[in-house]
């Protein structure tokens, strides 16, 4: 084939992959009012890939989740003081808004007071959530719902510039997915902040993580199908008074994060910290732990290994430690926790690299099953000796094209 | 794709025309459309009560609880064409398929009114679920893709009377407990679990079929204790009324609480597993079964809920259902606290 015609038949074959993805491609225009349970339901139904479901300004008030399950649509709204999706009244369903679809852009509405999670995405890749507002309105409450924004399951996740409020368990929650940025956001007066949990590859930064009970949790836990969380980069973050009490059901893993966490890594492998600005955080700033519950499943590693902690600027934390037996070590290091702790699990093998000039103590808990009360602290040295720097995740550029 | 659409759309009809009940339209459950009305179909005959020759009911052994609703289940086969049987019992079906289930209640007088139909239709492009809602006056059900909600009074078996918000789900609800893999598929019909109103019936449905070479033995029925023990009934129930989402190819994957077939890994039944996104669901236990403690374990306490951020299952639960959850009650008290 001449060069010449080469150049038509690509321009023919770009024209025809134009066509096909967009020449059909519509909004769908939907108002608040009446009935908005099963226009909006409908039209998410409706729409073809590439449509944009536009709502309107206004409350929508509604009676059972939404689902969407159709790939490449956007649902837009008029901003998340705008359009607000109002699941007060909701009868049915265990989250607000689901997505099972690929290639799904939600931006610029608010989801407030679902029974159950608040958003919620599984198996869905390329996902983006943007502009979001989800929000419990009355506040903390073990009533509300477990988790505001809730990916699960999905390769490609991008989480920009949302606010979540309230959430018993996460306010952001990135489970066993992979390729994952969460950035620019607000997590306030939740149990965790932010969790990453049982996922691999992601970059959490920008975010401002405030009067949480903890606020950005990276988490492994056993007997699921995906385990193993690892590469998870904490960065340029504000993590400050996270003094909320911790108010999440008891049974529940983050139940027992301890009120007045800056940053909990439990469980991961490779899990860098760094360039954050961390304070009034009352239990300490950055806590490394192994999962300390009994468990058998012969796939899971339960220790922490690879931290490496650097760069942060610390301001005051450990004055009020409220885990068991963290009164005691308190005391016994004159009257505070440092703003970095180890629990010591797994031993020197998965000792955290710490690089901050803060005191930094090891509780010498190497076994699991030891309890907080037998701890020995020491203190951990500081080292220059940094690990290679993670990459830096980069998501598809369809991705940052919905954003920009 | 279209050609092949209306390929096996044109041999539907030239099979229809050689030799069938004429009122079943195979056409509209393989082209891919979605009728408007039920009507189109050619299943029932101006009411739900009025069901086609064509239609083959049949019922299951330990049924899928909704509400306490009556269901009506029927399987309809393209003229000629029979059923397989996999080797863990479920059967399979060839394109043209349709799986028709009525849902709803005994009034006082014990007339039962029909509220809605659903169809899972088996499509070239795979299996589509649709769920239909009869009119006021029952002659015809109308398409609801973004689902309804109905007010019902019923009385329960111990008597007592109820008021609920009946739902019928949305097409996206029927793909969330009818999904493997993301794609739609059929739930109900498994061999070992099928049961029949007749011998006459059970002779029609079988006709059809290719049965397993070697017959899969019953499997207990979750409300008859002749038909195996406690835990065979209680797992038996569990996965009719759990399996169909929390399987590693199910709605609720990430959730690691498993009750498919064969799954009897302590941990994945959840005995001795802490929750994952329980969130107030958790009732603030620690584990979703906790042996030898029903009142301390999640499952129980989610199943009895009606609350909808805790109840399970997710869906079609405005009503506990006390009978279940007795059975899996007497279960969990059985097993050994060790």
């Amino acid at each position: 084939m001449r060069m010449r015609d080469k150049g038509v038949y690509a321009i023919a074959a770009v024209s025809l992959a134009f066509a096909s993805s967009t020449a059909f491609a519509k909004t769908i225009s939907v108002a608040a009012g009446d009935d908005a349970q099963a226009r909006l339901q409908e039209a998410l139904i409706g729409a073809a890939p590439g449509d944009v479901v536009e709502l309107g300004s206004g409350r929508f008030k509604l009676t059972d989740g939404l689902s969407l399950d159709v790939p490449k649509v956007t649902v837009r709204g008029q901003g998340s003081g705008q359009t607000i999706l109002d699941f007060t009244g909701q009868l049915g369903a265990g989250e607000g808004f689901l997505v099972t679809s690929d290639d799904v852009v939600l931006r610029d509405f608010a989801v407030e007071n679902t029974k159950g999670d608040g958003i919620k995405s599984k198996g869905a890749d390329r996902i983006v959530y943007y502009q979001l507002r989800v929000e419990w309105t009355g506040g903390p409450k073990e009533t509300n719902g477990a988790y505001g924004i809730y990916p699960v399951e999905s390769q490609d996740v991008l989480v920009d510039s949302v606010l979540v409020r309230g959430a018993s368990d996460a306010g952001i929650y990135v489970g066993q997915s992979r390729n994952i940025v969460v950035r620019n956001s607000v997590a306030l007066e939740n149990v965790a902040g932010i969790e990453i949990e049982n996922s691999y590859d992601a970059d959490v930064h920008d975010n401002l993580a405030t009067r949480n009970t903890g606020g950005i949790l990276v988490f492994d836990l056993p007997n699921l199908l995906q385990m193993g969380g690892k590469n998870v980069r904490i960065f340029e973050n504000v993590v400050v008074d996270n003094s909320t009490p911790n108010f999440a059901p008891k049974g529940n893993i983050v139940a027992n994060v301890p009120t007045g966490t800056g940053v909990m890594v439990m469980a991961n492998r490779n899990v860098h910290v760094f360039d954050n600005m961390l304070g009034q955080n009352g239990t300490t700033n950055v806590m490394v732990v192994g999962y300390r519950y009994p468990q058998t499943d012969p796939k899971y590693d339960p220790i922490a290994r690879g931290v490496a902690i650097w760069g942060n600027q610390h301001d005051k934390a450990g004055w009020d430690p409220k885990f068991p037996g963290s009164q005691q070590i308190a005391q016994a290091l004159g009257g505070s926790l440092p703003p970095i702790f180890w629990d010591g699990a797994g031993g020197d093998d998965a000792k955290p690299v710490v690089a901050d000039p803060v005191p930094a103590i090891s509780l010498g808990l190497a076994d699991l099953k030891a309890s907080p009360e037998s701890a020995q602290p020491v203190m951990l040295q500081n080292s220059a000796n940094l690990p290679q720097e993670l990459p830096r995740i980069r998501l598809p550029e369809s991705m940052e094209e919905a954003v920009r | 794709m279209r050609l092949l659409i209306a390929a096996v759309a044109g041999l539907a009809l030239a099979v229809s025309v050689k030799g069938k009940p004429a009122d079943i339209n195979d056409s509209a459950i393989v082209s891919p459309e979605f009728p408007a009305s039920l009507a189109a179909y050619g299943f029932f005959a101006g009411g739900a009560d009025k069901p086609s020759p064509a239609l083959l009911p049949y019922a299951l052994r330990t049924p899928l609880f909704t509400d306490y609703a009556e269901k009506q289940r029927f399987l309809y086969l393209p003229p000629g064409e029979k059923f397989g049987v996999g080797a863990d019992g479920r059967l399979q079906f060839p394109l043209g398929s349709a799986l028709i289930k009525s849902f709803g209640y005994h009034d006082a007088s014990g007339k039962l009114n029909i509220i809605e139909t659903r169809l899972l239709l088996h499509r070239a492009e795979g299996w589509v679920a649709l769920p239909y809602v009869w009119n006021a006056d029952g002659s015809d059900a109308v398409l609801k893709v973004g689902g309804a909600r109905k007010p019902v009074e019923f009385s329960k078996p111990d008597g007592t009377k109820m008021v609920i918000s009946y739902s019928v789900p949305n097409k996206n609800q029927c793909k969330q407990c009818h999904s493997t893999k993301d794609s739609v598929m059929p739930v109900g019909p498994v061999w070992q679990n099928l049961s029949f109103a007749n011998a006459k019936a059970r002779l029609a449905f079988e006709a059809r079929g290719a049965g397993p070479s070697k017959l899969a033995a019953l499997e207990a029925k979750w409300d008859d204790p002749n038909s195996g023990a406690l835990e065979a009934r209680a797992l038996a129930y569990l996965r009719v009324n759990c399996g169909h989402c929390h399987k590693p190819t199910g709605s609720a994957s990430n959730s690691g609480l498993f009750y498919d077939d064969h799954e009897r890994n302590p941990a994945a039944l959840g005995i001795g597993k802490r929750p994952v996104a329980a969130g107030r669901g958790s009732g603030n236990f620690d584990f979703v079964i906790e042996p030898g403690h029903p009142e301390r374990s999640i499952l129980i306490f989610r199943i009895k809920s009606t609350d909808p951020g805790i109840a399970m299952p997710e869906l079609g639960r405005a009503t506990a259902h006390d009978e279940g959850v007795a059975l899996l009650e007497a279960w969990i008290k059985s097993l050994p606290t060790s």
